[in-house]
């Protein structure tokens, strides 16, 4: 023998030529595999439209971070980091893996282009990749296997344990680092033992260490052993790609498309169905999302590309206090239903409706859409647009629950949640010492530049309403000439239409569009997130929209308002971030730069903050809905602020306020902890 | 199963504050918000759940103004089939017997098997199941927390006695039964809902429609009538007791004793 007979001239037996098993199993295997993929589309095609091929730019900047730089795997370093060099390691050895099935009926193939100093630094790179992936599956093996992080835990209503399959992938995938090393391996140390040449080989690396454990062996051991890897390479290789489809792994066919298709806006709301118009809405035939194929093809494919990692339940809130809802398993069970109704073989089952059958009321009307899944999710899965569309089609349905049917009906009447009457929504700005300093316009009777946005919570709460007048007193002193709305505003709807009462919310969004209009005002400034998200995300054709603590931020950088300094230098201040100011729309630094001006104050962070801050609760209707829960989100927030050594809570949103002064009561730590709004703060330091 | 519901328009009680006119004889019903009486949504719901069950049809009514429609389609928003108003100016001012008289008079002209009512209405007496009832002489269950149907001709009701325990009772129809609240959870109707029932029609039916003589209904037919309506005078208030805990049973005791309450 001159050199080892690789798998395109080798003969089984003598006779049995190999490279027609070469040939077969692509065939066979790309086959089944193609035949998987099309029964896999298939409930996609029965979707409802969706339209992703808008801003094709921001898209492929999405990808380039997201799918590719992998940014959101370090938010958990161990299980991140693993991810990303398994993950890198696919990408560098998919050449590598197309060579070596062609080399199964082509000897010595070698890919075009890679023939000269390219495909030497290529084959050094995919050795160390192979190394790493290798190490990288076993760390992650024995800490899925062993050691069982929390977040993976299947609780046991949602089936047994996902260990299994976890573990049997890392091991397919060890496999094919193994197989395709020891094919390389055993070739070289053949060639060695018969020409003294010694083929420089990547050092340390798993063909390196394979190379020098087989220099001893004999000839036709490696030889066999040369076609035995091969051969298990391939096999390996193409089971693995049919596999993939079929649970948790089809995130790795799907996650470059779910990536390139993914929400590009945050803190709005998908439209009731993609290409109905709002005039329109009235002729459909139903709401919302009641079976499956009511789902978007995007939010199906979200299903599909689900990787089981928990992260999104992890930090899901409402999971964190014992509410019914886990997102993980919002996805996990859609996708199962998926596999179930659209078998590989045999006929396709009718849907029945969802909360019927895979998801309970309770399950879809704890979430309190702050977001904090969305923004984990390594692979852009959306979950708001899906608990919307699932809420609209129980509205559509009548399945509201009856502590929301009240304020539902309310706004409807009322146009504000508490059902109190219209003429008195501006009774906070009557009180008597009050209204003789700082006088509120009302812009149905005068004009003013800037509208001040109140909404429902803050004009009506008793002690919210200490809000409205602490928001007035600053743009007072900022020289803002300002003005409210007064009956003639209704409830922004925010939270209406995340409860999937979508007409009533048109009816809100005309009702104040009109009004808005009608004052002919420059911009709009509100303290409640939740306003301040609907007026500039869900609305349209409005003036700008900002939040007070914009405003306060640049008032304060130009000078226009001073702050005297900290009147509680002794006290402990630390910001929570709202929801809907941060996460949903970026708003981070300005308070924090606003808070930070007031001299002597201290300011301490807590560990769950901005894009990772810990929901208070919600706010809206969800502050009528009695949920099924071991404690109270806004418990477990006071927890934290305690925690960070703080003894002042302080936050940019009144729901959050409501909240967070309940929660205080109730975890027993009055005297101890004291909630203020952000406006309070700022109005009680103006110099 | 044919099914009619009497259902009331009423001012709502969460979403208004009441005040008193200031001739002081009357709500001030300037600002009022209306909505359907609660206890007769329970009824409607009820009857919506019954029919899915065996099947028939259900039919609201209502007594009123222009202004009642909308109380009747939100009824049929929710899943009722039918709608009829019953309005006539000659009805205005109808004391209880006379809104009986009337409802009577429309359920005669239609075969119903079960009729409903709620069995109070805000601004109301509590009186018009039973009086309905006694006219059309049908037999008569009140504060009805539960229906189940037995057969064509048979129903179970159940009543919540003293201690919470449930008394069930075998009635034969057609009956008149009215309906206590907590008899279900009624569906949610949305503004999507109304909006559907926008345009299906809803007849009115005059006094000459009925063959309702005007004399025996409306102010003209009462037999009783308001004569009064005020805020009674605040009282002086609680007796606060002082002292320890055992002065104070003592005290309360000789209190109790002397006003003859032990």
């Amino acid at each position: 023998m001159s050199s080892i007979i690789g798998p395109a001239s080798y003969q089984f037996f003598g006779i049995f030529p190999a490279a027609i098993l070469s040939f077969i199993l692509p065939v066979v295997g790309v086959g089944l595999f193609a035949y998987i993929m099309a029964r896999r589309l298939a409930p996609l095609v029965r979707a409802a439209p969706d339209y992703r091929l808008d801003r094709i730019g921001q898209r492929i900047l999405r990808l380039i971070t997201i799918w590719l730089g992998q940014v959101k795997q370090p938010r958990y370093m161990l299980a991140g980091v693993l991810h990303i060099f398994i993950f890198a390691g696919f990408l560098i050895l998919s050449i590598r893996s197309v060579s070596l099935v062609m080399i199964g009926f082509s000897d010595g193939f070698v890919m075009p282009g890679f023939g000269g100093w390219l495909g030497s630094v290529y084959d050094f790179l995919k050795d160390y990749a192979a190394t790493f992936v290798l190490i990288a599956c076993i760390v992650a093996g024995i800490r899925r296997g062993i050691f069982k992080p929390a977040r993976y835990a299947v609780p046991e209503k949602y089936g047994k344990d996902h260990t299994a399959e976890a573990v049997f992938v890392l091991g397919i995938i060890g496999t094919l680092m193994i197989s395709e090393s020891l094919f390389e391996a055993s070739e070289l140390a053949f060639a060695y033992q018969q020409t003294g040449e010694w083929h420089f080989v990547a050092p340390l690396s798993l063909v390196w260490i394979f190379t020098h454990i087989l220099n001893g062996a004999s000839l036709n051991f490696l030889q066999g052993l040369h076609i035995f890897s091969y051969f298990l390479h391939d096999v390996t290789f193409f089971f693995f790609l049919c596999f993939l489809p079929l649970g948790k792994h089809f995130h790795v066919i799907t996650s470059i498309f779910n990536v390139f298709f993914m929400r590009l806006d945050k803190g709005r709301i998908k439209p009731v169905r993609h290409g109905v118009s709002e005039a329109q809405l009235d002729d459909l035939e139903s709401f919302g999302v009641k079976k499956l194929e009511d789902f978007t093809w995007k939010h199906m494919l979200d299903f599909y590309s689900c990787a089981d990692c928990g992260r999104c339940s992890d930090q899901c809130p409402a999971n964190a206090v014992g509410r019914p809802l886990s997102p993980r398993f919002i996805s996990i069970k859609a996708r199962d239903l998926m596999f179930k109704n659209y078998p590989l073989s045999g006929e396709i089952y009718k849907s029945k409706m969802l909360v019927e059958d895979i998801y309970t009321e309770d399950e879809i009307w704890s979430c309190t859409t702050c977001g904090a899944c969305e923004e984990e999710c390594p692979l852009a899965i959306e979950y708001i647009d899906k608990m919307v569309d699932l809420r609209r089609g129980m509205v559509d349905e009548g399945l509201v629950p009856q502590s929301l049917q009240k304020p539902l009906k309310a706004l409807e009447k009322r146009g504000n949640p508490y059902g109190k009457m219209e003429k008195k929504r501006a009774d906070w700005a009557m009180e008597k010492e009050f209204k003789a300093e700082y006088p509120v316009k009302d812009l149905t009777r005068e004009s003013a530049d800037t509208l001040y946005f109140v909404d429902s919570t803050t004009s009506y709460d008793d002690n919210i309403q200490e809000i409205a007048r602490c928001t007035a007193m600053i743009l007072h002193r900022a020289g803002v000439d300002f003005g409210i709305l007064g009956k003639d505003e209704k409830d922004s709807g925010n939270e209406v239409l995340r409860f999937g009462e979508e007409m009533l919310y048109q009816d809100l969004k005309e009702q104040n569009t009109e009004a808005i209009l009608a004052t002919g005002v420059r911009q709009i400034v509100t303290a409640d997130p939740h306003a301040y998200n609907a007026l500039k995300n869900d609305y349209t054709g409005l003036p700008p929209v900002r939040h007070i603590s914009q405003v306060v931020a640049e008032k304060v950088t130009g000078g226009a308002l001073s702050l005297k300094s900290c009147l509680h230098p002794e006290k402990v201040y630390v910001y929570h971030d709202p929801c809907y100011l941060g996460r949903h729309n970026g708003i981070y630094e300005d308070p924090r730069q606003a808070l930070d001006a007031i001299d002597g104050l201290t300011r301490v962070e807590l560990e769950k903050s901005r894009d990772r801050s810990f929901c208070c609760g919600g706010g809206g209707l969800m502050l009528f809905y009695e949920p099924e829960e071991d404690t109270r989100m806004g418990v477990l927030r006071v927890n934290m602020a305690a925690e960070a050594g703080a003894n002042v809570i302080v936050t940019a949103c009144p729901f959050c306020l409501v909240n967070i002064q309940d929660a205080i009561k109730v975890a027993g730590k009055e005297g101890e902890m004291e909630a203020l709004d952000f406006t309070e703060l700022i109005a009680r330091h103006l110099a | 199963m044919e099914i009619l519901v009497c259902v009331k328009r009423v001012p709502d009680t969460a979403e208004n504050e009441f005040e008193l006119n200031s001739a002081g004889n009357d709500l001030d019903r300037d600002d009022l918000v209306y909505s359907v009486n609660e206890w007769d949504n329970y009824a409607v719901e009820e009857a919506i759940q019954i029919v899915d069950n065996v099947g028939g049809s259900v039919t609201v009514a209502t007594v009123g103004d222009d202004e009642s429609e909308e109380v009747l389609r939100r009824e049929m928003a929710m899943g009722a089939n039918n709608g009829v108003l019953l309005s006539d100016d000659a009805f205005e001012g109808s004391d209880g017997k006379g809104i009986a008289a009337i409802l009577k008079a429309e359920i005669e002209k239609g075969k119903y098997d079960l009729i409903l009512t709620g069995a109070q209405a805000d601004e109301g007496a509590g009186q018009v199941g039973g009086m309905l009832a006694a006219m059309l002489d049908y037999p008569y269950a009140s504060l009805v927390n539960k229906i189940e149907v037995v057969n064509d001709t048979t129903i179970k009701v159940g009543r919540e006695i003293e201690g919470g325990n449930q008394e069930m009772n075998e009635i034969q129809l057609p009956c008149v039964l009215s309906i206590q609240t907590g008899i279900n959870e009624p569906r949610y109707v949305g503004i999507r809902g109304i909006r559907k029932v926008a345009s299906v029609d809803v007849p009115v039916k005059k006094a000459s429609d009925l063959g309702i003589d005007s004399a025996t209904v409306g102010e003209a037919g009462a037999r009783t009538r308001r004569v009064d309506y005020f805020a009674p005078d605040l009282g002086d208030g609680a007796e606060m007791l002082e002292g320890s805990t055992d002065e104070i049973i003592e005290k309360l005791i000789e209190k109790l004793k002397a006003k003859g309450g032990l």
